[in-house]
């Protein structure tokens, strides 16, 4: 008997979840699209040389080919 | 034929010495080369045999002794020398003022792709090996083509051609194509203009160093066909079309779909394929127009009055191409000829919706996101520093400080080959084409191979008084079909030429 009472509320449960996933997930998806891009910077930060614009203009090439 | 084909590419890398802006990039770059020479070598370095140029004799007697000295002791004329042949059938050398990789000859975009990522590899082992040097130069390489400060250096790429085929109709039916496939074989630039004065992002590398239509020319006047003429094979039956238009790419799929789309309109083109008039009005100038809008909207005009974009112009070639395979080789067609006509429409399909969709999968792309993300996050406007720095850094070819290979560590970039493909590359010939034979003998008889070209391998043979020439000039000879068995049975350089002669 007790089986037979959680038995609805259980899937009422999944209902509930389902119907708010969506939004969620839109949600988490941006915010882990935000998350993403700030780590991607956040890694290439690390390794970027130090001295923008000394390192630019120091960067000369003579043509080729 | 299809995406197969006899072809290449050949890479200048820029070349910067860190902490002396003002070093010889001559005798950088000959230490860089020098370096890998002297490490990997078995014995005496095989010279690359100028045979128009010098006389054979000059090829006995580059001795050991020059390739192990410090290259800033050598002379000006002895720099210009830095030049080696390796096991793999590439050529690694000092062309001008850049360290420069040619892969082997090859007959898929794939082993182009596979070849030209080995000399990335090389050129990043060569300058690490060049930190050991007395004077322990911090050399790095870029695979780039502008300092954007006026000077560019090139990316080519070689195809085998029909002679019989007519110079006109190459310069007809390709010129529009290379006008238009920078729309997915770009780079990406920061800075518009030979010397990136005027502050802005555009597509290509290369595009706003062109000047003419069609020449000789690859340093002044860069044409964008290049009429060079040096088949390294039968010149009765064959040419080389040299393209020096396209950018150094990083992106495996780029190098991929710009060599293997190429290939196809070249196809074409020698079936007498193409019966539409695609040609653009003023090409030049249309070159830039594209190339210096990545939202990819600009149109072109064409002589017969229609005005479309870059990627339209790309869907004509796209159209053709697919009725070609189908007409000739319906369901036959070889799978990499099916795979780059599926990718090509794939990715001018997303391009035409929104060109972000292809960030994972080519150079322009991938380097235009990051630069936005950074214009976003700090506010930046194109004349920033950091944004330039970007751009050089993306090409920066050392894993650890390389911008697109931390995109490709973080999975923001596809790749086609996995890491040991490319590492046996480095070592390993082609199977398919004469680089088989040429590397297999600079492996197998180091000793004895005074000099190599791509048309020949000179031996020097003990007990013979002259230099023995082993032509190659048919580049789809001297394969491991052909020749395998032979060089696997010769245990010494002299049972080689014995069985080849007799």
């Amino acid at each position: 008997m007790a089986q037979e009472q959680k038995q609805p509320k259980r899937s009422s449960e999944e209902v509930e979840e389902v119907e708010a996933a969506p939004e969620t997930d839109v949600a988490e998806r941006k915010e882990s699209l935000d998350n993403d891009v700030d780590d991607i910077l956040d890694e290439i930060d690390d390794v970027l040389e130090s001295n923008a614009e000394d390192f630019v203009k120091s960067f000369i090439q003579k043509g080729g080919e | 034929m299809s995406v197969r084909r006899v072809m290449g590419t050949e890479v200048e890398y820029g070349i910067s010495v860190q902490g002396q802006p003002l070093a010889n990039p001559m005798v950088a770059s000959s230490q860089v080369v020098n370096a890998y020479a002297s490490a990997t070598l078995k014995a005496r370095r095989a010279r690359w045999d100028f045979e128009e140029e010098s006389p054979l004799r000059d090829a006995r007697g580059f001795d050991m002794s020059r390739q192990v000295a410090d290259p800033s002791q050598l002379t000006d004329e002895d720099l210009g020398l830095a030049n080696v042949i390796l096991t793999n059938g590439a050529r690694l050398y000092v062309d001008h003022a850049h360290p420069e990789y040619s892969t082997p000859e090859v007959t898929t975009p794939l082993d182009v792709v596979r070849f030209d990522k080995a000399g990335e590899q090389v050129m990043l082992d060569a300058a690490r090996l060049a930190l050991q040097l007395p004077s322990n130069p911090a050399i790095v390489l870029y695979k780039n083509n502008t300092d954007n400060k006026g000077a560019s250096y090139g990316a080519h790429e070689n195809y085998l051609m029909r002679r019989s085929t007519p110079f006109a109709d190459i310069v007809r039916h390709l010129t529009p194509f290379f006008v238009s496939r920078q729309v997915f074989t770009g780079a990406g630039r920061v800075g518009l203009g030979q010397d990136g004065r005027q502050h802005g992002f555009q597509i290509s590398q290369r595009a706003d160093f062109f000047e003419v239509e069609v020449g000789l020319e690859t340093t002044l006047k860069r044409p964008i066909i290049n009429t060079r003429d040096e088949p390294h094979a039968d010149p009765e039956k064959y040419r080389r079309l040299h393209v020096i238009i396209g950018d150094a790419n990083l992106s495996e799929i780029s190098t991929y779909l710009k060599v293997g789309t190429t290939a196809l309109v070249l196809s074409m083109i020698e079936d007498r394929f193409i019966s539409r008039d695609l040609t653009v009005d003023g090409p030049v100038a249309a070159l830039r127009a594209v190339s210096h809008d990545p939202g990819l909207s600009q149109t072109l005009t064409l002589t017969d009055g229609r005005t479309i974009t870059g990627i339209q112009l790309q869907l004509e070639y796209l159209d053709l191409a697919k009725k070609y395979v189908e007409d000739r080789f319906g369901s036959d067609a070889d799978p990499q000829t099916v795979d780059v006509l599926a990718r090509w429409e794939s990715v001018l399909d997303r391009l035409e919706r929104d060109p972000m969709l292809c960030a994972s999968e080519l150079d322009w792309v991938a380097k235009f996101k990051l630069l936005q993300q950074y214009r976003e996050r700090d506010g930046l406007d194109w004349d920033d520093a950091k944004l330039h720095l970007i751009d050089l850094q993306y090409a920066d070819i050392r894993p650890e400080k390389g911008l697109y290979h931390r995109l490709v560590r973080a999975g923001r970039i596809e790749r086609l080959l996995d890491d040991d493909v490319v590492e046996a590359a480095m070592h390993d010939p082609p199977v398919d084409t004469r680089a088989y034979f040429r590397g297999r003998c600079l492996e197998k008889y180091p000793a004895q191979v005074a000099a190599a070209s791509w048309d020949s391998v000179i031996f020097d043979l003990p007990g013979r008084e002259s230099l023995q020439r082993i032509p190659t000039i048919d580049p789809l000879r001297g394969t491991k079909a052909h020749v395998g068995a032979l060089l696997d049975a010769s245990q010494t350089a002299e049972e080689l030429f014995q069985r080849l002669t007799h």
